[in-house]
């Protein structure tokens, strides 16, 4: 059964592959840890001065409430949808090209769902105050107020925090096991720690496919209902263009849009730099690339039923934000966001000969650039054309903000290199996978069989 | 029968003056934040005179409307506020606590008017205006929202009072402090719930209508536009 293609490494080359970033570090690690590790003190250090002097720091001003901070939270959580929900259909649907893209992809939720939880209280007015969010008994006998989508916010996000976590964590266990085995002293005994006392009996194997499978079908009406919610922090308030049915889906269309860049992205730089060429085949790249075709045309689609019923409907207050963002202050923006979110994905990932790796990855930039536009351009805009003319205004972003959203891009990173660091990237026991006595599954990838299909 | 607190502007009388505007912040402790926060849009007016132009030049006509938190009983600030700090009051009035807020600023994103301010620095006056401080109103610290409040504070004292001494209201016994400056008598306050009452007469008067209205947000404050509509 365990007879491998030739292009599939062996299972001890396997776990030599992707145990060396774990076991080896080279100097260029602690410069790249250093570097982004300062640009994160220095964005903490930024909140800490918006605290201290004042929230009159930033540029957010009178009417435009909400600024970059906002922008930054609804496009981190829509990052993380990246990776829990396509993880979770792909092993629900059992395509076993998934197996080397799931644990990176997984690791990115986790991640961007705890910077963009971050933003909330940093843009709090009184950040020390957050917890009377937490639905505690309190002295003062006040619960949150339950019809307010913040509190929506609070509840989704930590659910699907949670969620993602477990759904990171329990396919990491046999990975955390092989490296318990092979290390020694401190390393040795954190790992097994963290392996939860794994030793790989058919029980345990059954028990781990039976809660991956509870978890992929569970996450998935988390992950779609978390970004929905945070939809609903603009689409129940009365401003102009906010207020529209279709912000959930277009939401959720946007989510997993960015999110599959995201993904492409950092798989592309892993596999460059921990050189898992082997493993990271262009096939994957091509898969999310078609992936990230068909999301572009849904976001074209939700986009252009938004523009085109806001402009039929001719509503004053809907047409001066539309012509704002159309035609006048936010027009190069907003052509900027349409080129880079339909213009650019459509044409690398819709020819098949620019479908490759540095074309995914072009693409995927772009996508990044344009969702972060396209969050922005919905909360600016808007909030600074509201109904009465006198009351118009706008926003400019600020040294501090600037800082601190550059500051989350570098804890991305830095995050996602540590966790590269001390856990295996890509997982080992899925990628030997025929090797344990699990159910059925399908082996994974290789060159000949881009898909996985079966091939034993 | 609880009291139900409005008023009316009647935009025939207003002539722009900006006293309503001079006399809210002296009576609401409303901290000046320096030319350059304000020419940034930081300025807070809990009351404010918007002016438009009509017309072409020379036949251009000018437009006053003093607009404040219209206290509306569909309110878009209240649903939204995480905290409780933006609530219904039984007498009608849309309070703001201060000391409950946390700063999500998104009730004033909700608001239609724009009438919510937030406090962007602690605050501080130019002296000697720390000198004419009331000590009815609580100070507002970094980071909280606040509003027009119809002059809570005289209201509470007055219906205290009314109360204490065992009788009826009388109209215009309570008179916020925009009321009581507007030199032209443009603003009237008083309790919607009284029909005899001349907030009441004017906010069913044919010239009346809200601002806004169609969102349905189900405001408060009456605007008596100009009877020599052209």
């Amino acid at each position: 059964m365990s007879t491998s293609s030739p292009a599939l490494p062996a299972s001890e080359q396997v776990r030599s592959d992707l145990l060396r970033p774990l076991l080896q570090t080279s100097w260029k690690f602690y410069v790249l840890v250093a570097f982004l590790g300062a640009i994160v003190v220095a964005a903490l250090a930024a909140w800490v001065t918006q605290m201290t002097l004042g929230f009159g720091i930033s540029g957010i001003r009178w009417p435009v409430y909400w600024g970059f901070y906002v922008t930054n939270f609804v496009f981190w959580i829509g990052i993380s949808h990246a990776g829990t929900l396509i993880s979770a259909i792909l092993r629900l649907v059992n395509a076993g090209w998934r197996r080397p893209v799931t644990r990176c992809a997984e690791v990115i939720t986790a991640f961007a769902l705890i910077i963009g939880a971050m933003f909330p209280l940093i843009h709090l007015g009184r950040p020390w105050l957050a917890f009377w969010l937490f639905p505690y008994p309190s002295e003062r006998m006040i619960w949150p107020n339950f019809r307010s989508p913040l509190v929506w916010d609070f509840f989704a996000i930590n659910t699907y925090l949670t969620g993602s976590l477990l759904f990171l964590f329990l396919p990491m266990l046999p990975d955390f096991a092989i490296v318990r085995d092979r290390a020694t002293g401190m390393r040795r005994r954190i790992y097994g720690v963290l392996a939860l006392g794994w030793r790989g009996t058919p029980t345990q194997w059954h028990r781990l496919e039976t809660a991956m499978q509870i978890m992929a079908v569970a996450i998935i009406p988390v992950a779609v209902s978390v970004h929905t919610i945070v939809s609903f922090d603009f689409s129940m308030a009365p401003v102009p263009m906010w207020q529209t049915t279709i912000f959930g889906p277009y939401f959720v269309a946007g989510a997993i849009f960015s999110g599959i860049a995201g993904l492409i992205i950092a798989m592309a730089i892993l596999r460059r730099v921990l050189h898992l060429e082997r493993y990271l085949h262009p096939v994957h790249f091509q898969n999310l690339g078609k992936l990230m075709l068909v999301m572009a045309l849904l976001w074209g689609y939700f986009v252009f039923n938004e523009r085109l019923v806001t402009y039929y409907g001719n509503g004053a207050s809907e047409m001066q934000v539309f012509w704002r963002t159309q035609r006048l202050t936010f027009a190069p923006l907003y052509w900027t966001m349409v080129v880079c979110n339909f213009v650019l994905p459509l044409v690398i990932m819709g020819i098949s000969r620019f479908r490759t790796i540095t074309g995914c990855v072009i693409a995927s930039i772009g996508v990044v650039i344009g969702m972060w536009l396209e969050r922005f351009l919905i909360i600016v805009p808007s909030l600074g054309h509201k109904y009465l003319p006198y009351s118009f205004g706008t926003y400019s972003p600020q040294p501090v903000e600037i800082v601190i959203t550059v500051g989350t891009f570098a804890a991305m990173t830095l995050l996602y290199v540590l966790f590269a660091k001390f856990v295996p990237i890509i997982s080992i026991w899925e990628l030997t996978a025929v090797q344990h006595p699990s159910p059925a599954l399908i082996p994974p990838a290789t060159a000949e069989h881009p898909l996985g299909e079966t091939h034993a | 029968m609880p009291h139900r607190w409005g008023m009316a502007a009647d935009l025939d009388r207003c002539n722009g003056c900006g006293a309503c505007v001079v006399a809210c912040a002296a009576e609401n402790n409303i901290s000046t934040v320096g030319a350059e926060q304000a020419a940034l849009g930081r300025a807070k007016h809990w009351i404010r005179v918007e002016r438009y132009w009509e017309g072409e030049f020379p036949d251009v006509r000018l437009k006053f409307r003093p607009v404040m938190c219209q206290q509306c009983d569909n309110a878009p600030c209240e649903p939204v506020c995480p905290t409780y700090a933006s609530h219904h009051t039984d007498d009608g009035l849309n309070a703001q606590v201060y000391n409950r807020c946390i700063g999500t600023r998104y009730c004033a994103n909700a608001c239609p008017y724009n009438v919510r301010f937030f406090d962007f620095f602690n605050p501080s006056w130019e002296k000697p205006l720390q000198l004419q401080l009331n000590p009815d109103v609580s100070l507002r610290e970094v980071g909280v929202m606040e509003k027009c409040t119809f002059c809570v504070q005289r209201i509470k004292a007055v219906t205290v009072q009314v109360a204490a001494e065992d009788r009826e209201l009388k109209d215009g016994e309570i008179t916020p402090a925009c009321v009581q400056s507007c030199a032209a008598k443009a603003l009237v306050f008083g309790d919607l719930n009284d029909p005899e009452s001349e907030v009441s007469r004017l906010s069913h008067s044919p010239r009346g209508s809200k601002l806004l209205e169609d969102l349905g947000t189900l405001p408060k404050v009456t605007y008596l536009p100009r009877d020599t509509e052209a």
